[in-house]
């Protein structure tokens, strides 16, 4: 028994090498975020995402620290996903980066029942190709003087 | 001021974790074009509200036109909430008020939202801990903890409060909000952490009648704190002792 919680907990959690054989089988399917982390910690975050959250809510919330390092608008511009008409999808398509693993463990998600699901700012590194950044960063250098 | 240069996906590697995921604070926002926006990353990030600071507003009733109400369309674009047809429950962040004095016919009017308290009868009564001030004196809810039982609505003498009755969908990012909860002004708390004002503040200005000023209340130099000490002003129902950061002159 111990064996399977344990087996169940490595499933749920991601630990990657132990379970790959089957991953395509018995893993959801995690849509890849839009931008790469320097130092990617999947694993950390797939465990703790939920309390680094709470813990960094509360700071900006009622102290009004807006330098915290997790905020859940910094999860939703990164994590992304794109419909078939290529705009964000919401919380409420089968497709959104959360539902993977929640539906997959059965998990409600409150957030966005107050906030929003989509990304807001960052729509534009959806509408540039990689060929406008130059245009762009140019632009951004002559008007930054 | 240098603006950081963008990445594209394949080479933003080195925007360096921590100062990926952090929050609005120290984004700079370039608009390009009309809807087009760019979102950089970087620049100092602001302090937390600070104990020694009373926000607070100053609106002088004079100054404020009986037919405007350019600070209410600021409000509900700034913070997302709309009329949906049920004026009983639709939510109300700020209002404006028509008095009339039936012995000099003096009409007035003014803007009414959550005045701030620096003695909240609404964080008094609630059950959770969900209604609280910050240190610097904005009155707010905790969403996350609020369990919608509308007693803060009830305490509150200046009806600044709304609930929440209909499934809320694509709100604005800095002012989340969602059935079942209480919400009211939040003196725009996400533009004054950025050193801005509130949106009523920036379109009463905007519309030229400049009526409202905001500003530290603690701070003996701010416009607000020299106007109050210069000229007569009135809280509403000052005499309940709530001591309100919203200060009305000509009233
Ligand atoms: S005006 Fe009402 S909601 Fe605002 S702080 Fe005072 S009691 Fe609370
Ligand atoms: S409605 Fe929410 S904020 Fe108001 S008293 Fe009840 S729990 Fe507190």
């Amino acid at each position: 028994m111990q064996r399977l919680i344990s087996l169940a907990c490595m499933m749920v959690l991601g630990f990657g090498s132990a379970a790959s054989a089957q991953e395509s089988d018995l893993f959801p399917t995690i849509p890849k975020a839009l931008y790469e982390l320097e130092t990617p910690h999947p694993d950390d975050i797939r465990e703790n995402h939920m309390n680094y959250l709470r813990h960094d809510r509360d700071a900006t919330m009622r102290l009004g620290d807006r330098d915290v390092e997790f905020s859940l608008k910094s999860c939703v511009d990164c994590h992304a996903v794109r419909g078939p008409d290529t705009s964000f999808v919401t919380i409420d398509n089968d497709a959104y980066f959360c539902k993977a693993c929640h539906v997959y463990a059965a998990v409600k998600i409150d957030c966005f029942e107050c906030h929003n699901s989509r990304p807001q700012a960052i729509e534009l590194t959806g509408m540039f190709g990689a060929d406008d950044m130059d245009a762009l960063n140019a632009y951004l250098e002559e008007i930054s003087e | 001021m240098k603006l950081p240069l963008l990445k594209s996906k394949n080479d933003a590697t080195d925007i360096g974790r921590r100062q990926f995921l952090k929050s609005g604070a120290a984004m700079v926002t370039v608009t390009l074009a009309p809807g087009v926006t760019v979102m950089a990353y970087g620049g100092a990030a602001a302090a937390q509200a600070n104990p020694a600071t009373r926000w607070g507003l100053l609106i002088d009733v004079n100054k404020c036109a009986k037919d405007c109400t350019a600070c209410v369309s600021a409000c509900s674009n700034e913070n997302g909430w709309q009329d949906t047809g049920n004026p009983a429950t639709d939510a109300q962040w700020i209002r404006k008020v028509e008095l009339r004095n039936p012995q000099t016919g003096l009409e007035q009017s003014l803007a009414v939202m959550c005045q701030h308290c620096e003695n909240p009868p609404c964080v008094d009564v609630c059950p959770t801990g969900a209604s609280f001030k910050r240190p610097d004196g904005i009155v707010l809810v905790d969403k996350h903890i609020c369990i919608g039982c509308r007693y803060c609505m009830m305490a509150c003498p200046y009806k600044a409060r709304s609930f929440i009755h209909e499934p809320v969908t694509d709100q604005k990012p800095h002012a989340p909000r969602g059935k079942g909860t209480v919400e009211g002004c939040t003196l725009c708390v996400h533009r004054v952490d950025e050193g801005q004002q509130p949106a009523c503040v920036d379109a009463c200005n905007t519309t030229g009648n400049g009526a409202m000023i905001f500003g530290d209340l603690n701070d003996p130099e701010s416009e607000i704190a020299i106007q109050l000490a210069t000229y007569a002003s009135s809280a509403i129902r000052s005499d309940l002792g709530l001591n309100p950061g919203v200060r009305y002159q000509n009233l």
